[in-house]
Formats: structure tokens, sequence, C-alpha cells
């Protein structure tokens, strides 16, 4: 959907070493003009490291990285078009909340109300309007994070990078930034580029994520695609919650493949929902999410396909959600170990919580399962 | 884009740290170096004769006299560290644990003070309150309480004890301090919580944890008044000599400065001998808390 | 809990009376008439400040300090800046043997320090003065300076120099316009804490002086003298008096620093 948007960022086949360590190794990666872009991965995934190559903090050993297609090899972090926000805000603590904005304008020759009308209407673009004269060490968390932004906004750069920005707020605070970072996003049309370890604010903000572990991309993906279709185990298991299930491959015709799995008996799989980029997990595996199947209370009817009974071993209760842990019938049949499957019921009107023991069934669809193989 | 050898970063690093220890190479190593090499060299009448020898280290070993001033020295500084830490140690606790946060740095404020006052003159203060007719003996004569001065504060072994566990107090309270700050509060109550008494509680858990600040304690107390010179010199009158006046004795007054050098050195060995012996009790300490 | 406190409350306060002792008795006979330093007290009186204000020697041992305590201080607080930006910002091999080296005169005895380095100047044929107590004093004062700039550098948030890196400054400027101001307080703390460890430093000007006199220096060769003693408990109670105020100023500074970092009051001793 945006690949007619030109690359903005390019990295071709990026490594980084440190000493004998190596943080990054050979990323590929082209983030478009415009896009809101996530990089995603476990600390130490090697996320904070690109981003700092990209910014210009850190050299890197190997490969390119371009920026509006130009090649950013011996180009500084000064003189690049990028600017960050950091982790830590990094807020001039001497400064008031004005001289903040204003410090990347010094090398501006515009006069100084232009200056200052400028650094009042990026403050309103954050929401800080009024705020100029106060003291930088005397802000809340959430006012710094505007403050920083600001304070990268006000020079126009072409990527506006961000090093897990929200990560020091409260809870709802940081849901509400999130929205105001997408909503800031569009209306500046600026190239964002985030680092995140929380899954749920890159799925929420992103138009595209990079999935990083030990220095490798291991997916990139619309986040829809990401979470119905994960790559391989490992990013599954990093996004989101997912059952996985041992699976016997029964026969493969075209790109699909019939397999049986203990417990949900044989299922047809198209291609598209079988992942081949996972070689060393050990043996073929269904996948699939707690939502899409269905605990369907004594005589309830459903419109999917297939029905599965099962034992109810744990629940638990979260408001406005419930956690089953089930027993397949059956599920135990292949090497004999017996392997809980988590549900998510939504907690409508009219709905009970079923009681741990008891009998129940499932219903499900094939087109929610993932094969890895 | 890759730098053969050294990173951006050491490189840095390197070019910054050169200034200071290039300082301290050319005025600090060079003469360590230097009175070392002087060490194993031969005294001759003024000058100093470049044929290496034992001699010098022979004669420190066996000189009667200097291993009078070298035991003299040890003992003395040993008892300083034993008086200083053990006078610190309820201090620092009580500034840790029983002083309000916000009051913490006025304490320790207040206990620094007097150190960066002038060490002379608070050296011939304390001659002056442990003296014959010194404040305490005037005093107590005064007061009715004793007939006779004192005369076990005079001029001794004792005087120089008081009067260095003044003038290092704060650098046996502070690490101590430090130590204790960092004792997680509630491992205490977890203590008391198990059923300890507050002793026991004390016993078992403050103390081990407070235990490599005590060891830091000693060793900074121990290393700078093994090396004192002005004490021995003002409250014992010269006449109790110390390893530091025996070495300005022998490399200036006598001008043998191989000898000079050889006790140096031999002072040096032994202070890096005890530092080396507390540092490893303190790493077993450490080693069993992680 | 209460009992115990107060005990150790009180052991705490005596602890103080005697770390103060000699001080509380400097002034009391620096304005005694009496001319032995003894009690009971005589009475009252001033002149021993007029005779030491109308003392030629101890007037050049004062400059001489001054000229001795301002030069250390700045050569060793820029040094210690070099060496605690090193230790707080940069990992490189061999970073923690260097920087030992550099705070060893810290735990060394002083006499080893001066009569090694009075036997290497006297071999260079280097005519001793005021300049080669300088030298020394840098060396003892480097360790002091690095151990409170690096807590002045190391509360500072890395990212802060970055950002402004990455709003366009060069790596000098933004030194100059964050990290500067943001560790000025530091460098006062360093400069008086160094300006006051040398003013007060005896056995290294008493050896590396010649024959030119310092305060300490003045004072010791004064000592032996009883009837030169009630001025030099005048001159006593004046440093005392400035050391305080040195002192004093010191820690303002510090805890402003640290304020402005929204740091705790105790950091820094530490």
């Amino acid at each position: 959907m945006t690949d007619d948007r030109k690359p903005m960022i390019e990295c071709r086949g990026v490594h980084k070493h440190y000493g004998d360590y190596h943080a990054l190794r050979g990323i590929d990666l082209t983030i478009r003009a415009g896009e809101f872009f996530s990089l995603l991965g476990p600390s130490g995934c090697g996320k904070t490291t690109l981003l700092r190559t990209i910014a210009g903090f850190e050299d890197i050993s190997e490969g390119a990285i371009l920026i509006d297609e130009k090649r950013m090899d011996e180009v500084p972090a000064n003189k690049r078009p990028t600017n960050m926000v950091f982790q830590s805000y990094a807020i001039f603590p001497h400064l008031t909340v004005a001289q903040n904005v204003a410090f990347g304008l010094r090398r501006d020759p515009r006069g100084k109300a232009e200056k200052s009308a400028l650094v009042d209407e990026t403050l309103a673009l954050v929401g800080l309007r009024g705020f100029g004269n106060r003291a930088a060490h005397a802000l809340s968390g959430g006012q710094r994070q505007r403050v920083a932004l600001a304070r990268a906004l006000i020079l126009k750069p072409k990527v506006l990078l961000l090093d897990e920005p929200l990560s020091a707020l409260d809870r709802k605070m940081r849901e509400q930034m999130q929205v105001e970072l997408i909503k800031l996003q569009r209306q500046v049309g600026i190239t964002f580029v985030l680092v995140t370890h929380d899954q749920e604010e890159a799925l929420v903000m992103s138009d595209r994520i990079a999935v990083m572990f030990e220095g490798e991309i291991a997916q990139l993906d619309g986040p829809e695609a990401l979470y119905a279709r994960p790559a391989n185990r490992r990013v599954a298991d990093f996004i989101g919650v997912m059952n996985f299930l041992p699976a016997r491959i029964v026969a493969e015709q075209g790109g699909g493949a019939t397999v049986e799995v203990p417990g949900l008996g044989m299922v047809d799989l198209p291609a598209r929902q079988i992942s081949r980029a996972n070689p060393d997990d050990g043996g073929p595996t269904i996948g699939f999410r707690p939502e899409t199947m269905t605990l369907l209370g004594a005589g309830a009817t459903h419109s999917q396909p297939r029905e599965t009974n099962a034992t109810i071993d744990e629940v638990v209760y979260y408001g406005d959600m419930t956690y089953y842990d089930l027993r397949l019938d059956g599920a135990a049949a292949m090497d004999g170990k017996a392997r809980p499957v988590r549900i998510s019921m939504r907690n409508v009107f009219g709905r009970d919580v079923q009681e741990v023991g008891t009998r129940t069934r499932l219903a499900w669809s094939p087109g929610s399962l993932v094969l890895f193989r | 884009m890759a730098k053969g050898g050294l990173d951006a970063q050491a490189r840095q690093g390197y070019a910054l740290i050169a200034p200071p220890f290039l300082y301290a190479a050319l005025v600090l190593a060079a003469p360590l170096l230097t009175i070392l090499a002087y060490s194993f060299l031969t005294d001759g009448y003024l000058e100093v004769v470049r044929e290496f020898t034992w001699a010098n280290y022979v004669q420190v070993w066996t000189d009667p006299i200097v291993r009078t001033v070298m035991l003299r020295s040890l003992m003395v500084s040993a008892l300083v560290t034993l008086v200083t830490v053990a006078l610190a140690f309820p201090v620092a606790y009580y500034v840790s644990f029983l002083v309000r946060p916000q009051k913490k740095a006025t304490w320790l404020f207040l206990i620094t003070i007097p150190f960066w006052t002038s060490y002379l003159i608070r050296v011939f203060l304390w001659k002056v309150i442990l003296g014959y007719n010194g404040v305490v003996n005037s005093s107590l004569t005064g007061l009715g309480i004793i007939d006779e001065p004192l005369t076990f504060i005079l001029y001794n072994v004792n005087s120089i004890v008081i009067t260095l566990a003044h003038a290092y107090a704060p650098f046996a309270i502070l690490p101590i301090f430090v130590a204790l700050e960092k004792i997680d509060r509630s491992l205490l109550e977890a203590g008391r919580d198990l059923g300890e008494s507050r002793a026991m509680t004390f016993w078992r858990v403050t103390l081990p944890l407070a235990m490599p600040g005590v060891l830091a304690a000693v060793l900074i107390v121990f290393i700078p008044t093994i090396g004192d010179y002005v004490t021995p010199e003002l409250i014992g009158g010269g006449k109790i000599p110390m390893i530091a006046n025996l070495i300005q004795v022998q490399m200036l007054a006598l001008d043998n400065r191989p000898l000079g050098s050889a006790l140096a050195v031999t002072t040096m060995a032994i202070v890096a001998v005890v530092s080396i012996v507390f540092l490893l009790i303190n790493r077993r300490f450490l080693k069993v808390r992680s | 809990m209460k009992g115990q406190g107060r005990g150790l409350q009180a052991y705490a306060l005596l602890y103080l009376l005697f770390l103060y002792a000699p001080i509380i008795l400097l002034p009391l006979f620096a304005f005694n008439s009496g001319t032995i330093i003894a009690f009971p007290l005589q009475g009252f009186t001033t002149d021993w400040f007029s005779q030491m204000w109308a003392n030629a020697t101890l007037r050049t041992a004062l400059a001489n300090s001054l000229l001795i305590a301002v030069s250390a201080a700045v050569l060793a607080t820029c040094l210690g800046i070099f060496a605690a930006r090193a230790s707080t910002r940069f990992e490189f091999p061999g970073k923690g043997g260097m920087m030992g080296f550099i705070l060893l005169p810290m735990v060394l005895p002083e006499i080893i320090v001066a009569m090694s380095l009075l036997v290497v100047l006297l071999g260079a044929g280097v005519q001793l003065s005021i300049l080669t107590v300088i030298l020394g004093h840098v060396l003892i004062c480097m360790p002091y300076a690095i151990a409170i700039l690096s807590t002045a550098f190391s509360s500072l948030d890395k990212s802060l120099e970055e950002a402004a890196y990455d709003l366009g400054e060069t790596r000098w400027s933004a030194f100059r316009l964050v990290t500067l101001p943001l560790v000025m307080p530091g460098i006062i703390s360093s400069l008086l804490i160094s300006f006051t460890i040398s003013l007060d430093e005896f056995i290294i000007a008493f050896f590396l002086a010649g024959n030119q006199p310092t305060l300490p220096t003045y004072i010791f060769s004064q000592l032996r003298f009883p009837k030169q003693i009630p001025m030099i408990m005048a001159l006593g109670t004046v440093l005392v008096a400035l050391s305080i105020v040195l002192l004093a100023l010191g820690e303002y500074f510090r805890r402003r620093g640290n304020a402005r970092m929204g740091g705790n009051p105790t950091r820094g001793f530490l």
C-alpha cells in the first residue's frame, strides 16, 4: 500500500561489531517517506543500535545507510537530516522550555522574532502552548516528552527517530501519547522511526514493523500480517499469545499441506497459512491465537466449521476477558504429553464464566491456524 | 568504515586521559622508579655510586634501629587504624540509620570540616590539649580529680594515636557510611521478621554487609598513617621517630639516598602487601554477598 | 529503639566534640593575652593578630601559598576534567588501571611522594622553588579533583550531549553549551577543594620549596619558638575561618549542582 512512496531510509547489509560482539548482522531495510515505522524486539536485539547508526551516533562496521537517497557514511550526526527523541528525553535542565525547543535554531540565520514565533507554533503543535517560560526541570514526564518532540520537529527533519519514547510514562499517559503521536505524524508528514520493546505499542502505532532478534530482522510486515501470520514461532511468541501444538504432515499438494494435529484432527492448510522460515524449531508445529477459538456454552450454536471436545483446567478472570486453559480430547495422543491450550473469551452480556473441570466444546476454523515447518 | 584496531570511543578516551596520565607518569611514576633504582645502588660520600648491591635491603632488614622504627610504625598505624575505625563505626551507623535523610548531608559536612583545617595547627593543638600543663591535665587538676598531671597521654605513642585518630576520622566514617547506606532496609526488617533479636540482626545482617566499608576504612586510614611525618615530629617531640622520619633523615640529613630509597621501597612494599591482604578479604566478603 | 537512638546520638555528639576540640580552642588562645598556651585564660587581646599582620616573612609565605594554591587548583581541576570525562564517558582497554594510577597519590604515603620527587629534582639539577611545590601539589590535588568531577560528570545524562549534537551543534559546542554549564558547580567545588588542600599541604612544601616559605612551613618553623605561638594561634584562627568559608561555598555549589540535576543531597560525598 505504501510501495509507491520513495525510499527515505535504506540500510544495505549493515553490520555492527563491538569488539567480539556482533550487534547487527546484515540488516537490509527500506523505510519509505512518510511511513510510521517501528523496530520491535526484546532488549539486546540491536534495535536501538540500528536506530543510533541511522542517527549517526554509531559508525557501522560494514554495509551502507542511505537517507533520502544519499549515502551517510561520512555524514556525522549533526549534519544528518534526522532528529531524535531520546528515551530519557534529554531535556537540557539548565534551560527553559522555549530555550530547549529553540536549541537547534542557534545556527539558523532567521531573525529573533521569526524564531520565537516558530517556537510558539511548535509548542502549540505538541500541546504545550504557553509553556515557553517554564523551567525544564520542573516538567512532568508527559510534558518532557512533548518538549523533546517539539525540539526535534522544529528543525523539520526528514526523519524523526524515537528511542522508546513512551517507556517512562504510566499506562494511561502512554496510551494517550500513542494516539497523539499518530495524529502528529499524519499532521507533519515526517517519516517516524520508533524503537520499542512493547509489541502492543508497535501494533497500535505503526504502518510497518520490523521484528528483530539477535541483530537480525526476523520479520518485516504490517501489523495485521505480523499478528495473523508470524514468520516463525519466535515472532509469534513475542507478539501476543500463541498456542503451539505439534503436527504431522500427512500430504502436500501445491504449496498447501494436509496435517494431523492431536486434539484437532485432520486439517487442510493453503500455502498462505504455512511459514517455512523456521528451520531450527524442531518438527512441524501448528499455532493459533487464543481469541480465534470459541468456547461454547451448553446448547450454544456458532458459525465456525469445526468442533472439538475439551475439559477446562484453569480459569483466569480479567474483567473484560476470561482466559481458559483447556485440555483437548486426544491432544496427548501423539507423544503422551498433555499440552494445555489457552483460549480467551470476551465477557459479553449474557455469557457466563465457566467453571474449572467443566466438559465443554470448542469451535474453531482451519483458517485461523498457522503451520510452522 | 571499519577502523583498524581501536574504535572511535577508545581513541577519544585515550586522547582525554592522556594529559592527566602523562602528568602522573612524569611526576609520580618516574620518581618512584628512580628511587626503586637508587635502592639497588651503592652509597658514596655525597653521591650515588652506580654499582648494583643488595646491601641497602640487607641493612633495612637487619639493622636493629630500622627494625625498631619499622615495627613501631606498623604498630602505631595498626593501633591508630583500630581506634579510628572502632570510634568511627557507631558515628557512621548513627548518621546512616538514625539521622533523618534531609539532615545526613549536614552531618557529613560537619564531620569533614575539621579535616580541611590546618593539619599542623590541629596536631599542635593536640599537644596543647594533652601536654603536661595542657587542657586535660590542668582541667583535671583544677577540678581536684587528679593531683599529679597524667603522663600516659604525654609525648608518647598514646598521644600520637589520639592525634592521628582525630586526623583521619572522616576517612574512616565516610566509607563505612557509604556501605551502610547501601544496605537495603527491608533486609533488616526481614531479619527481625524471621525472629532475630535486634542485636542478632545487627550481628548477622548489618555487620557483614557493612564489612566492605569497614575494610575500605581500615585501608584508607592505615596507608597514610604509616607514612605520617608531622605527628611524630611535633607530638612525639622527635623522640619517637616513625618510618617517615627515618626516610627523611637518611635521604637528607645523612644524605644516604640508596638506603633512604630502600626504606621507602620497603615501606611501599609493606603497604602494598597489607592492602592486597585486605582487598582479598574484601573480595571474599563481596563473593559471599553475590 | 528510643534508648538505643539516644545513646548513639550522645556518642555522635561527643565524637563531634572530639573532632572540633582543637578548632574550638584555637580562637580562645588567639584572643588570650597570656603568652603561654595553657588554661586558665588571662584576658582578651587582639595583639597577636596585629603582630601577625606586621610580620613580613608571614606575608611572603602567604603570597607564596596563595600563588601555589591557585595554580595547583586550576591545573589539577583542568587535568581532572580530562580524566573525569574520560572515565565517565568512554570505555577503553586499560581504563581501570590508568585511572587507578592517576588516583594513586590519594593512598600513597605523602612522604614517599615528596622524597622521590625531591630525589629526582635534585638529581636533574632543578632549582627548588614555588614551581616545584606546584608540581607536587597538582599531583596530590588531582585525585580529589577527579573524585569530585567524576560525580558531577556521571550524574549527567549522556543523551544530553548527544541531543545537542543531534540538533546540529559540533562536539565541542555541545560540550560548551550543555555539559560545561551543568558540571560548573562541580568544577567550582573542585577548585575550592584543591585550593584548600594545597593551602594546607605541609610535607611536599617543606621538602620541595627550597628556601621559599609557605604558610604551613612557616607555621612549622615557628612552632619551635614558644613566644611565637600565640601569633600562630591567631594565624590558625584566620586560616580555619577561611577554610570553613571556602568549604561552605564548595558545599553550596555542590548541592546546587545536584539540585539542578534533580539528584539527592547526599550524593557526591561518596
